[in-house]
């Protein structure tokens, strides 16, 4: 197990170092001149010098490429809107959006797996025809509409929960069950597809033939089994969450990084950009890992060399 | 499977999806969009960009069925013309990755080694970037422009083409038909194009339509976020963008848009997920 989980941290470095190069690349292949880029529109000449021997942008491009990595650990990796090191501007924001993202995974796992069971147990019924439609409505919505629909009927018309901001738990409430939405839909399209699987197995019909009662074949046999292969869907999910909920972010202003990305990149901060990228992709990929250790944790069928 | 309909696999597939109601409801949907978008100009009410100011934020009525906007034009107009734009960023777009990622992925599963090895090492690197974020990074680096929206949202879409041809090729190679054209001594370019590829292509095809649900998704949400296709154009998500601001005094210009992605977007699941099943009949149970 060990052996293992070095083994996947390991490949995890090539693609980590990828990552990074592409963020680093971003500002040079952007069309114009990295330093005029930096320095915006209505920059002198002077500003655009003093920015190219700040940044480093008159040496090679590797040298510039250490640089870069050695700023995004050190604080020297500046952003140029907040005048602050980029990786303690983006911190407390990953924080706010995992907040979101914890919330959200418990909308989409309590909502998800419990329509996909009923779908599965009461195949080709009324309540599955209904969950399976309401399921793929879930993952076609987009969800910046979704929030604003939400908006509409919750804060402007009914006024019982705010509209944008962070807070309380009220605060939370929308913003959860929007970007939970599509999740729970496709946990819902998921737990239903390994939940029949398992029902058609062997011991299935062994536990119903020997005579217990249904309700203990479902949770105790087949629950357990079909649930293996949606843990690693809701931790894929929740790693999307914590990565891609710019648009929801957008929608109910919640400070979380996928809203500082956006505005970084509307405010042309390209060293806050850059080190946001590379942070937000380091988070999501050890989640990633996270997950497949779990998977091999949960079934001991599956051998990991 | 009988003699004829193994002569005719698209046969086959077209006589089981007319069977499911909700593929066929898809591909409806998917007809209505297309043809909006080819005959926006003879069949919009209105001028999609002209601008009425007595018109602003009219609700919905006989002469304006879906009403106006903030700056009096008609919303029916500007969403017939929207599929326009949508349908060629998604065609376009996903045209860029079934170009790239086909290759790659043939040239991966085909060859193996080294050079696999290569491929999907970057292809995970890609992926790394969860959800929109490449192509919402790639739209930063080039700038606001529906040519640039196409090459972002088609090199994200490049890893999912590649995985799938990837594997669907290493099945396909080992069986004696790819061997016997390898023996008779055909070009391994030929081998791939005219033996490899046609069999590996169910998953690609279902992969393509749930993948056009995908890019609809993304390119509007990058509009809604001011990062795809700007104002005045009409398209879907800048729509709902400027909506925002109205949702108290004049809720249908957010309603509409809105409404009109997520039918399109169901169309597309709907018939992906018809196809898959047509597709593979021994998967459905």
């Amino acid at each position: 197990m060990v052996k293992f989980i070095v083994r996947r941290l390991m490949l995890l470095i090539p693609v980590l170092i990828g990552v990074s190069v592409i963020a680093f690349l971003m500002l040079h292949l952007a069309p114009g001149d990295p330093a005029e880029l930096l320095a915006g529109l209505e920059a002198s000449a002077e500003d655009v010098a003093a920015l190219r021997t700040r940044f480093g942008l008159d040496k090679p491009l590797f040298v510039q490429y250490f640089m870069f990595l050695k700023g995004l650990f050190d604080g020297s990796l500046v952003s140029l809107k907040y005048e602050m090191p980029a990786a303690s501007v983006i911190f407390p924001r990953i924080l706010n959006t995992l907040k979101l993202a914890c919330a959200s995974i418990v909308v989409a796992v309590a909502v998800g797996m419990i329509a996909g069971i009923v779908s599965a147990v009461r195949r080709h019924s009324l309540v599955d025809y209904v969950s399976t439609t309401l399921a793929l409505l879930g993952v076609s919505m987009p969800v910046f509409w979704w929030g604003l629909i939400l908006i509409m009927i919750f804060s402007v018309y009914l006024r019982w929960l705010p509209s944008g901001g962070m807070g309380g738990l009220r605060y939370l409430v929308l913003p959860a069950i929007v970007l939970g939405t599509a999740s729970a839909g496709v946990i819902a399209r998921m737990t239903r597809s390994n939940m029949m699987e398992v029902l058609k197995q062997d011991y299935i019909t062994a536990a119903k033939a020997k005579g217990l009662p249904e309700r203990l074949v479902i949770y105790r046999h087949a629950l357990r089994n079909a649930l293996i292969p949606t843990v690693t869907v809701v931790g894929l999910e929740f790693g999307y969450m914590l990565a891609g909920a710019v648009l929801t972010e957008t929608v109910f202003s919640w400070p979380g990084v996928g809203r500082l990305i956006v505005d970084s990149i509307l405010a042309r901060d390209y060293p806050m950009v850059q080190a946001s990228l590379v942070l937000v992709a380091g988070v999501f990929v050890l989640v990633n890992l996270g997950v497949d250790v779990l998977y091999v944790f949960l079934d001991p069928r599956i051998r990991y060399d | 499977m009988t003699k004829g309909s193994a002569k005719r696999p698209a046969h086959a597939t077209w006589r089981r999806l007319k069977k499911n109601k909700i593929a066929i409801a898809g591909l409806f949907i998917v007809a209505l969009y297309v043809a909006c978008a080819i005959f926006a100009p003879h069949i919009s009410p209105h001028d999609p960009t002209k601008q009425s100011l007595t018109n602003s934020f009219l609700a919905p009525s006989s002469g304006h069925l879906l009403g106006c906007d903030e700056f009096g034009r008609d919303i029916l107009s500007r969403i017939i013309w929207g599929a326009r734009i949508s349908l060629l960023i998604q065609v376009s777009s996903v045209i860029v990755a079934l170009l790239v990622g086909i290759s790659l992925g043939a040239l991966g599963g085909y060859y193996g080694g080294k050079l696999d090895e290569l491929i999907m090492r970057f292809m995970d690197i890609l992926l790394a970037f969860p959800g929109m974020l490449l192509a919402l990074a790639i739209v930063a680096m080039l700038g606001p422009s529906v040519r640039n929206l196409i090459v972002a949202i088609g090199i994200y879409s490049v890893p999912q083409f590649a995985r799938i041809t990837r594997g669907a090729v290493l099945a396909v190679s080992a069986n004696e038909y790819v061997l016997g054209a390898k023996a008779i001594g055909e070009s391994d370019s030929s081998v791939i194009v005219r033996y490899v590829l046609p069999n590996a292509l169910s998953p690609i095809i279902v992969q393509t339509t749930l993948r056009m649900a995908t890019v609809l998704l993304t390119a509007s949400g990058l509009g809604f976020l001011g990062l795809g296709v700007q104002p005045p154009n009409p398209e879907w998500g800048t729509m709902l963008s400027s909506a925002r601001m109205y949702l108290r005094s004049a809720p249908h210009v957010a309603i509409f848009p809105g409404l009109a992605i997520m039918i399109t977007v169901l169309g597309f699941n709907f018939l992906g997920d018809g196809l898959q099943d047509a597709l593979n009949p021994r998967l459905k149970e």
